[in-house]
């Protein structure tokens, strides 16, 4: 094996493999950077050139583009909020919180040194585990399969937020709106209004955009500060350097999830949007000191990072092996290797097996090109969160729409977006768990069909399964952990806020909302056959009784339950400047008029009377900008193909 | 807000929107295809070998990047190109979406027939629309074909039911069994409506994500009956069956020249469904049942994927399409990575090509109420 595993370095670095890896990471660096684009714009970027290429650099170019994704999507979640890819979505939670803190750098050099680690610990598992990998998936059948579901959600308690109550009924939210669309088991169509774009049920990218990005957005907009002043901004303190530091420090963590982030990635049908929410769940269950997670905690960027490096490793084997994408951007990666003549299948554990060895290592240098060259850029790039705000906000505004209008190229993914951001605004103004929503969110699915299967293939008997046991014992000592203490965004405020009078009307509104949300569902679900609908309905007689529960602690109104939160209420006067509702007019008038006059011309309109009427920037300054912004959205959709939402009036 | 910003907001919008419509009116400019388009009647334009020079070719394909339409399309793609006249850019533009019906009926909203934007369907767009599925805005009757490429699949049991081949088929006539799925109006239907007719006691478990994923079930040994398309068949369960883990029963068969159906010449060793029909009850098939399966055999397997053009599309334009398919197979290159790349089947075109549009996209009204009320009684499923 050793003599297999050198040869493949060998045939890496030949200047030719080697050249074309490097160009591949280019490429998926900068695609990579544009939030929820990630591989499949890279992809559609490369394809006209693979024809031209011998195999191996073809596959060398494709693997370096896939391999970095993880890695520059960093960059967004770190720096803006906004989650890069499916798998940087956990990096959020403390990688932003640093930023605004002054520690941006700091945040991204340990989120790059974690990326490198990771995915060379990877190639190290994979190489061995290579070798059994073919029997351990299969180990995993539908029920194994659903419970791990399960541990996912399980995870829920460590992300739950002071109130229990408020973190259940989030979590069961996102499985109820996770469960939108097309039933899993017999095709029926739940929960749709009348809406054709919901058969499908909503995009993960539109989601996770509109619940982490569009409410830090709207709060930046308001404090009319730059991204880097939060309290006890040390703007000199933590270079990336601290930030590797940090990742020694922490090298044991870092080395645990980059093996979880392996294992999860290889089990097919899981999907790597979990894979960084359990490596969160994991870190934050085995620390002692769990106050800061959430307010800026390295290790809260450490441990997501270094395990969705690991999990595209993890997501080649069941590619290699069985032709069975394991994530997203794989999917992508077999359809390239389709195309140069690779076929995935048995025999990559067999006659190809030097071919196996070359991917995974090829896939190993490129992550460690990728973070090295992202190191180098962590501190030139982390001073955009000293840029005054409303100079970058227009920019993440252009962004984020752009971003989420690729995930179906429909307009109703801006009205989505919209939605959801508003929906994801009070939830972090009334402190609810935002991470426990999209947890269930992302599993909903998965859950609702490896039960229905595995219910039809094993009966009961499938708790008999030693599989399932071993998983429901892991997710049972994942809940106990989890009663130890739970990340909470808001604890700090929370406290001060204790027993300080509130008006409660705009929380019982929104708590209103959503139980009204949980009764539709039931009625929704009488109306389906048994198997269609029997999954929400039993999420929403169970989230029932929280709802009316929680209806009743704010009817009684004693603030010092740790239900009743209003982060408007308690910040210091004068922290916002402008009214809960502007940013999501401004937002709303930019998509009101892309709908008419197509997105275009409607964010240069955005663009220049933003600048001007918030930024108060000059003639000049205002025209330099729009310039900028636009053109290069343009030059960059261009490249890669993509469109952008037309109007009624089509010019 | 005061008057300077108005102002300035003002005179600004204006300089910046006259610089982006003038860009983009100027780029219209270079297209005759939007003069056609504008003019209506396209035959007024003169189509000559110049007609696709400097021009983009929108192929739409109503599924996802990566995927088998997507991997088929994007392979063609780079020899259309090539072989066109005035050797236009093909570019693939995928659209998702409920099964593909999402991206055909934008197709059908958008398309002009000016041969600029063409449709790749597959089996999953020709379900539906043939099942009255009221999602569906696209209609094949106002289409022509530009060429059709079928395919075919293979249906294989583990070896614990102790049968070799498809004769003895009758063996596993009352052994309960399960199929993995991906739902009850997916190309599933085909497979389905075959252990039906059989007479197989088969259950059908809904929710997998592709064919894949029901394999990867078969190989858990969660299900014991499967079925994989030809090239997933060869790359992935030929293996199988080597190592004593597989055993083929039937292939779907093709559709030969007269439009009956015939052994696939990728299995000449497997019978055919028609002739395990046979087997099963001593009959030839006949009969609505019988006619039903084929329907929807013809549209998922025979005539799989269609590449069309709206009817009033010019025969020049048809003309030059095709002549760059049969180009196209003559080029040694294409042939010698095609098998690895799309599998082992032949673009048809011309008559045949007319032939198996018309098989793959025509049911008869009682055979179309047999499927649906197939699908009411068996999977309570109201379409």
């Amino acid at each position: 094996m050793l003599d297999l595993v050198l040869q493949a370095l060998q045939t890496l670095f030949t200047p030719e493999h080697f050249s074309y890896l490097m160009l591949g990471v280019m490429l998926g660096l900068v695609v990579g950077v544009f939030p929820g684009l990630g591989g499949i714009a890279g992809l559609s970027l490369l394809l006209p050139f693979l024809y031209g290429m011998d195999e191996v650099s073809a596959l060398a170019t494709l693997i370096g583009l896939v391999a970095v994704i993880p890695t520059s999507a960093t960059f967004t979640s770190v720096l803006m909020g906004i989650p890069g890819s499916s798998s940087s979505q956990a990096t959020v939670l403390d990688g932003f919180a640093l930023a605004k803190k002054g520690q941006a750098s700091r945040a991204l050099g340990a989120a790059f040194s974690s990326s490198l680690l990771g995915g060379l610990f990877g190639a190290i598992i994979l190489t061995f585990f290579v070798q059994v990998a073919r029997p351990v998936i299969l180990i995993f059948g539908s029920a194994e399969l659903f419970m791990l579901a399960i541990f996912g959600l399980s995870m829920v308690g460590s992300l739950s937020g002071n109130s229990i109550v408020k973190g259940v009924i989030a979590c069961g939210f996102g499985l109820l709106v996770g469960s939108i669309g097309a039933a899993p088991a017999t095709g029926e169509f739940r929960m749709i209004f009348g809406v054709n774009y919901l058969y499908d049920g909503l995009p993960l990218v539109v989601i996770a955009l509109s619940i982490f990005a569009f409410p830090e957005i709207s709060e930046l907009f308001r404090k009319e500060t730059a991204i880097a002043s939060g309290e006890g901004a040390e703007l000199g303190k933590g270079g990336w350097f601290t930030g590797v530091k940090d990742m020694l420090k922490n090298k044991w963590l870092a080395l645990r999830c980059a093996g979880l982030g392996t294992i999860v990635g290889a089990i097919p049908g899981m999907g790597g949007s979990v894979v960084d929410w359990i490596a969160y769940g994991h870190v934050v269950q085995t620390s002692k000191d769990k106050s800061n997670f959430g307010k800026g905690d390295i290790r809260g960027v450490i441990a997501p990072e270094s395990a969705n490096n690991a999990k595209e490793g993890g997501a080649l084997m069941p590619t290699l092996l069985f032709g069975i994408p394991g994530s997203g951007s794989m999917a992508v990666f077999l359809g390239g290797m389709v195309l140069i003549g690779i076929e995935a299948g048995p025999s990559m554990v067999t006659t190809d097996i030097d071919l196996t060895y070359t991917i995974i290592w090829s896939l190993a240098i490129a992550n460690v090109l990728g973070a090295g060259l992202s190191l180098f850029l962590a501190g030139p790039i982390s001073r955009l969160t000293r840029i005054k705000f409303s100079l970058l906000a227009p920019f993440m505004i252009m962004v984020i729409s752009f971003a989420a209008f690729q995930a179906t190229k429909d307009m109703i993914d801006l009205w989505m977006l919209l939605i959801f951001g508003v929906i994801g605004i009070f939830m972090k103004r009334f402190g609810w768990s935002r991470p426990a929503f999209l947890i269930g969110f992302v599993l909903a699915t998965q859950a609702e069909s490896y039960l229905n299967m595995s219910v039809q293939f094993y009966g009961w008997e499938m708790f008999l399964r030693p599989g399932v046991l071993i998983i429901l014992a892991l997710s049972l000592i994942s809940v106990y952990f989890s009663r130890k203490g739970t990340v909470d965004e808001n604890a700090e405020l929370m406290e001060k806020s204790a027993g300080s009078n509130f008006r409660l009307l705009p929380q019982i509104l929104f708590g209103g909302f959503i139980l009204i949300f949980i009764i539709i569902a039931i009625f929704d679900s009488y109306q389906q056959s048994f198997l269609g609908g029997v999954f929400p309905l039993v999420i929403a007689l169970t989230m029932l009784p929280f709802g009316v529960y929680l209806m009743w602690i704010f009817f009684k109104g004693n603030t010092s339950n740790a239900a009743i939160f209003d982060a408007e209420q308690v910040a210091e006067p004068g922290t916002f400047k402008a009214t809960w509702y502007e940013p999501i007019a401004w937002i709303g008038g930019l998509y009101v008029l892309s709908s008419i006059i197509g997105f275009i011309p409607a964010i240069i309109l955005f663009m220049i009377s933003f600048f001007t009427l918030k930024a108060k920037t000059g003639w000049l300054k205002t025209a330099i900008l729009t310039f900028a912004g636009v053109g290069l959205l343009m030059l960059f959709s261009h490249f890669l193909n993509l469109q952008f939402p037309q109007g009624i009036i089509n010019f | 807000m005061n008057t300077p910003k108005i102002i300035q907001i003002s005179v600004l919008s204006l300089v910046f929107l006259a610089a982006f419509f003038l860009l983009s009116f100027l780029q219209k400019e270079e297209s005759i295809a939007d003069q056609a388009s504008d003019a209506v009647d396209i035959s007024s334009i003169q189509i000559d070998d110049d007609y696709f020079a400097g021009k983009t070719i929108e192929w739409v394909i109503p599924f996802k990047e990566g995927g088998g339409s997507d991997t088929w399309a994007r392979f063609n793609a780079q020899f259309l190109s090539k072989y066109i006249p005035g050797n236009p850019t093909v570019v693939i533009s995928n659209i998702p979406g409920g099964g593909s019906i999402k991206g055909s009926n934008l197709f059908a909203d958008r398309v002009k027939p000016d041969g600029m934007m063409i449709l790749g369907t597959s089996g999953s767009t020709q379900l539906p629309y043939l099942l009255d599925d009221p999602r569906v805005r696209y209609d094949y009757a106002k289409y022509k074909p530009i060429w059709t490429y079928p395919t075919g699949g293979v249906v294989y049991v583990s070896p614990d039911l102790g049968i070799k081949d498809a004769t003895e088929i009758a063996k596993i006539k009352d052994v309960p069994l399960i199929y993995a799925s991906q739902g009850p109006t997916s190309l599933d239907l085909v497979p389905n409506l075959s252990f039906e007719l059989l007479g197989l006691n088969v259950k059908t478990v809904f929710g997998f994500r592709g064919r894949g994923a029901g394999r990867l079930a078969f190989e858990r040994g969660e299900v014991k009956i499967d079925y994989q398309t030809s090239s997933a068949y060869l790359k992935n369960v030929v293996p199988l069956v080597e190592a004593g883990d597989a055993v083929p029963l039937w292939s779907w068969g093709i559709l030969d020249d007269n439009g009956e159906l015939a052994r696939d010449p990728s299995f000449p060793d497997l019978p055919h469904f028609g002739e395990v029909y046979e087997i099963m009850h001593g009959k030839k098939g006949e009969g609505i049942e019988y006619d039903s399966w084929f329907a929807t055999m013809a549209a998922g397997f025979g005539g799989m994927k269609l590449v069309l053009v709206p009817k009033e599309t010019p025969d020049k334009i048809v003309e030059m399409l095709q002549l760059a398919i049969s180009e196209m197979k003559k080029d040694p290159e294409y042939n010698e990575k095609k098998q690895k790349a799309i599998g082992l089947y032949e673009q048809v075109i011309g008559e045949k090509a007319i032939k198996i549009f018309d098989l793959a996209t025509n049911i008869d009204k009682a055979e179309k109420e047999w499927c649906k009320q197939f699908l009411r009684d068996k999977y309570d499923l109201n379409i």
